[in-house]
């Protein structure tokens, strides 16, 4: 066998396991130490309190999810089913609005509802259904349009009307993606954090709003502790839940590779369409359009202060704000530099030993993924009551936020790499050999070459996610070191307009490196697939 | 001409995208006839079948379901049944309940449609086949159960789009007798589209060419 000799894979995985053990691990064993410890358990639960912020977190996220499907999957079916001008402009626009920091979404709503209506949970669910809508289109709007059209057609020509058709055959069969996405939502939606502190009201409160104000306004690390595990309990059943439901409804479908998607031809068609398009398209600008008019605004007309004066403002001659913007821009390129610099450091390591590693890979690829199903909010708190004894007493070093933002960002980092360097056809690294190479120069000679543009787009990713990181931040930031999402958070709780102002003028500079970085990652991953496929 | 024709099709045409399909056909069908549209693939046999049928709107000219106009008409109120290449049978569902699908829009009571959903399987073929799944069926089951489930609600006028094509030569011999055996102890109207002139001469009692149209 031409294998990779292990002790260069046990260099490889190394690092990335020990990373986890050290960040991940380790503060979640604190984690479920602090919650067992004390009567933290029995004290949380039985305070009718726990129970009421269980109560709202569920039921937003229930209405936030209904409303999303229920909105979403109209503009699904059109762009699944019809050719127009705009389509793809259309999809990338709603993709743009769900990759927004969820601080930035929430300032966004914030600057759009009228004073009467934001910081109210009606607030928070349209930002969730806006934020969300690219969840349903895409994922809904990928199995319909592989369902035959003639199928409906079929059941036409039987005598179903149109309502019949959609509520007999359309929906049971795309089911299984209704339920997918449908869990998609209802898991961000039930851990959101960053909409709720900008948007909600002080009782509208989720499991991860109140983690946060147990933990460092309270000072009830314990309880905390118990609420982040109760959340990682319900979202665990709701995984399970989901995952037999899909496999239950989905069908032996005779997909097609893609049905034809057929340009509108009769003006009822058109219209729909149209319609249904402008709909969505106002959805994901509209929000951001009052974001950006509201860097614009002050109560004696527009103006453009708030931009140019950013960070020289004085509430009163000589005296400032704790908050300076233009810090706060300097600390979160700073810190997501080296978040990405950690994440594409342990991400290319680990992908390579995953691939490398054969079923042991698999493990390390399980390990890694673990952050995902963690929320922020968890791992800030684990890592705010793990590293503050000495000898880890590390509350106060620089690099403490961007570990934590990595430990976010590797698993895309990972799943970006991984996915490309196993379509590596084996035959290659074969050929190598038989051509005299010995099996690690064959390996960096045909697998490695293909890590580079990939590690490009989950880099440009890890910067992304970084730059818009809010939950694992509100732990571990420090006064001085806030980062732009802590910035706005801040800017736009206080009273008064100036503030108000420069908080949109962050949110604005926010959204637009974090669509300017996705689109990045975007074309490189176009060049990717495009080499991988030989195209 | 006595009698009122079962489907008459005037002056259709279809362009899509600027590229015409369709130019000023006409055709007419007796009632009980079956009648064979033969050409080339590509050169709008489906199209006019779509076109009866409601899939496809006409650009201009019309079609006559007896004496009804049924151009604005949308497919479900027509009364035609259609036989689609790949069946289309719906994966959900069981055997029976596909080929009781029709009677189920026509509002007929569950033991009604229970009743001539079997009467159907056993006329193809098939009966015991009622519970089955549809996605376990072979392809000549698969076809039996897409004629039974088109026949069941007892439609105007057939439509079959090449309907045989893709079979293994013997399975395609046998259906096409079966076929033709079956339309005519219905006494249906059809309009069976083809690019196999046997075929179309098995099962037809007239055969057009669409470029004659």
């Amino acid at each position: 066998m031409n294998r990779l000799p292990r002790r260069l894979v046990g260099a490889l995985a190394i690092g990335p396991i020990a990373a986890l053990g050290v960040f991940y691990l380790w503060p979640f064993a604190t984690l479920l130490a602090e919650a067992l410890t004390g009567g933290a358990v029995s004290d949380t639960l039985t305070r009718s309190q726990t129970w009421d912020v269980v109560w709202f977190t569920f039921w937003q996220a229930m209405v936030s999810t209904m409303c999303t499907v229920a909105i979403g999957i109209i503009p699904a079916f059109v762009v699944a089913r019809f050719e127009f001008r705009g389509r793809r402009l259309l999809v990338g626009l709603l993709t743009a609005t769900f990759v927004l920091p969820t601080v930035v979404m929430g300032a966004a709503f914030l600057a759009l509802l009228p004073d009467s209506v934001d910081r109210t949970v009606w607030a928070v669910i349209g930002a969730h259904v806006a934020f969300n809508l690219a969840v349903v289109v895409r994922v809904v709007g990928s199995l319909w349009e592989h369902l035959p059209t003639d199928m409906e057609h079929a059941a036409a020509t039987l005598g179903a009307s149109r309502r019949r058709t959609l509520t007999t055959i359309s929906l049971p069969l795309i089911r299984p993606a209704i339920t997918a996405a449908a869990t998609i939502v209802f898991l961000f939606t039930f851990t959101s954090f960053g909409v709720i502190r900008i948007l909600g009201a002080p009782g509208t409160r989720t499991i991860e709003v109140e983690v946060w104000r147990r933990a460092t306004q309270l000072g009830d690390i314990g309880g905390a502790a118990v609420l982040s595990l109760l959340q990682l309990a319900v979202l665990a059943v709701l995984l399970v839940w989901s995952t037999t439901a899909q496999r239950r409804h989905s069908r032996a479908l005779a997909l097609e590779a893609t049905a034809p998607r057929r340009r509108p031809r009769t003006t009822a068609q058109r219209r729909f369409v149209a319609l249904t398009a402008g709909a969505a398209a106002l959805v994901a600008l509209v929000p951001l359009g009052a974001l950006v008019a509201r860097s614009f605004s002050t109560p004696t007309g527009w103006s453009t202060n708030a931009w140019t004066d950013l960070g020289r403002v004085e509430v009163r001659p000589g005296i400032r704000v704790g908050t300076d913007p233009v810090e706060a821009i300097a600390n979160s390129l700073t810190t997501a530099a080296w978040a990405t610099a950690f994440a594409v450091a342990v991400g290319a390591l680990a992908s390579l030993a995953i691939t490398a590693a054969g079923r042991h890979g698999r493990l390390i690829d399980a390990g890694l993924m673990l952050p995902l199903g963690t929320s922020a909010v968890t791992i800030g708190l684990g890592m705010l009551i793990t590293f503050d004894v000495d000898p880890v007493d590390w509350r106060a070093s620089w690099w403490l936020v961007p570990v934590g933002h990595a430990l976010v960002a590797v698993p895309f980092v990972v799943r970006t790499c991984v996915g490309v360097l196993r379509s590596v056809d084996p035959a290659m690294t074969a050929a190598a050999a038989t051509l005299g190479a010995g099996p690690v120069r064959a390996w960096r000679a045909t697998v490695v070459p293909y890590l580079w543009r990939p590690l490009a787009a989950g880099g440009a990713l890890a910067a992304a996610i970084s730059l818009g990181e809010f939950g694992a931040t509100s732990f571990l930031s420090r006064s001085g070191g806030e980062t732009m999402p802590i910035a706005i958070e801040q800017l736009l709780g206080r009273t008064g307009t100036t503030l108000q102002a420069q908080g949109y003028v962050l949110a604005t500079i926010l959204a637009a490196v974090t669509i300017a970085l996705v689109v990045a990652v975007d074309t490189i991953q176009g060049i990717v697939d495009a080499r991988v496929t030989g195209e | 001409m006595s009698e009122t024709p079962a489907l008459r099709v005037d002056d259709v045409h279809v362009a899509f995208d600027d590229t015409s399909v369709l130019d000023g056909v006409d055709l007419s069908i007796e009632p009980g006839e079956i009648v064979a549209l033969l050409g080339p693939s590509g050169s709008g046999k489906s199209t006019l079948l779509r076109v009866v049928a409601g899939i496809v709107m006409p650009d201009s000219g019309s079609v006559h379901i007896g004496r009804t106009d049924v151009t604005r008409q949308p497919t479900h109120q027509r009364g035609v049944g259609m036989v689609f290449q790949d069946n289309q049978l719906f994966p959900h569902m069981s055997v029976l309940d596909n080929v009781a699908f029709g009677l189920k829009m026509t509002g007929r009571p569950r033991p009604d449609r229970e009743r001539i959903g079997r009467d159907w399987l056993e006329r193809v073929g098939l009966s015991g086949f009622a519970d089955r799944r549809v996605t376990e069926l072979s392809g000549g089951e698969a076809k039996r159960v897409a004629l039974a489930r088109t026949l069941a609600p007892g439609p105007n006028v057939v439509l079959l789009d090449e309907p045989l094509t893709g079979l293994d030569r013997e399975l395609h011999d046998r259906l096409a007798d079966e076929l033709a055996r079956l339309l005519r102890s219905a006494g249906v109207t059809a309009l069976l589209v083809t690019h196999d002139a046997d075929e179309a001469a098995t099962i037809a009692d007239r055969t057009v060419l669409l470029a004659d149209l």
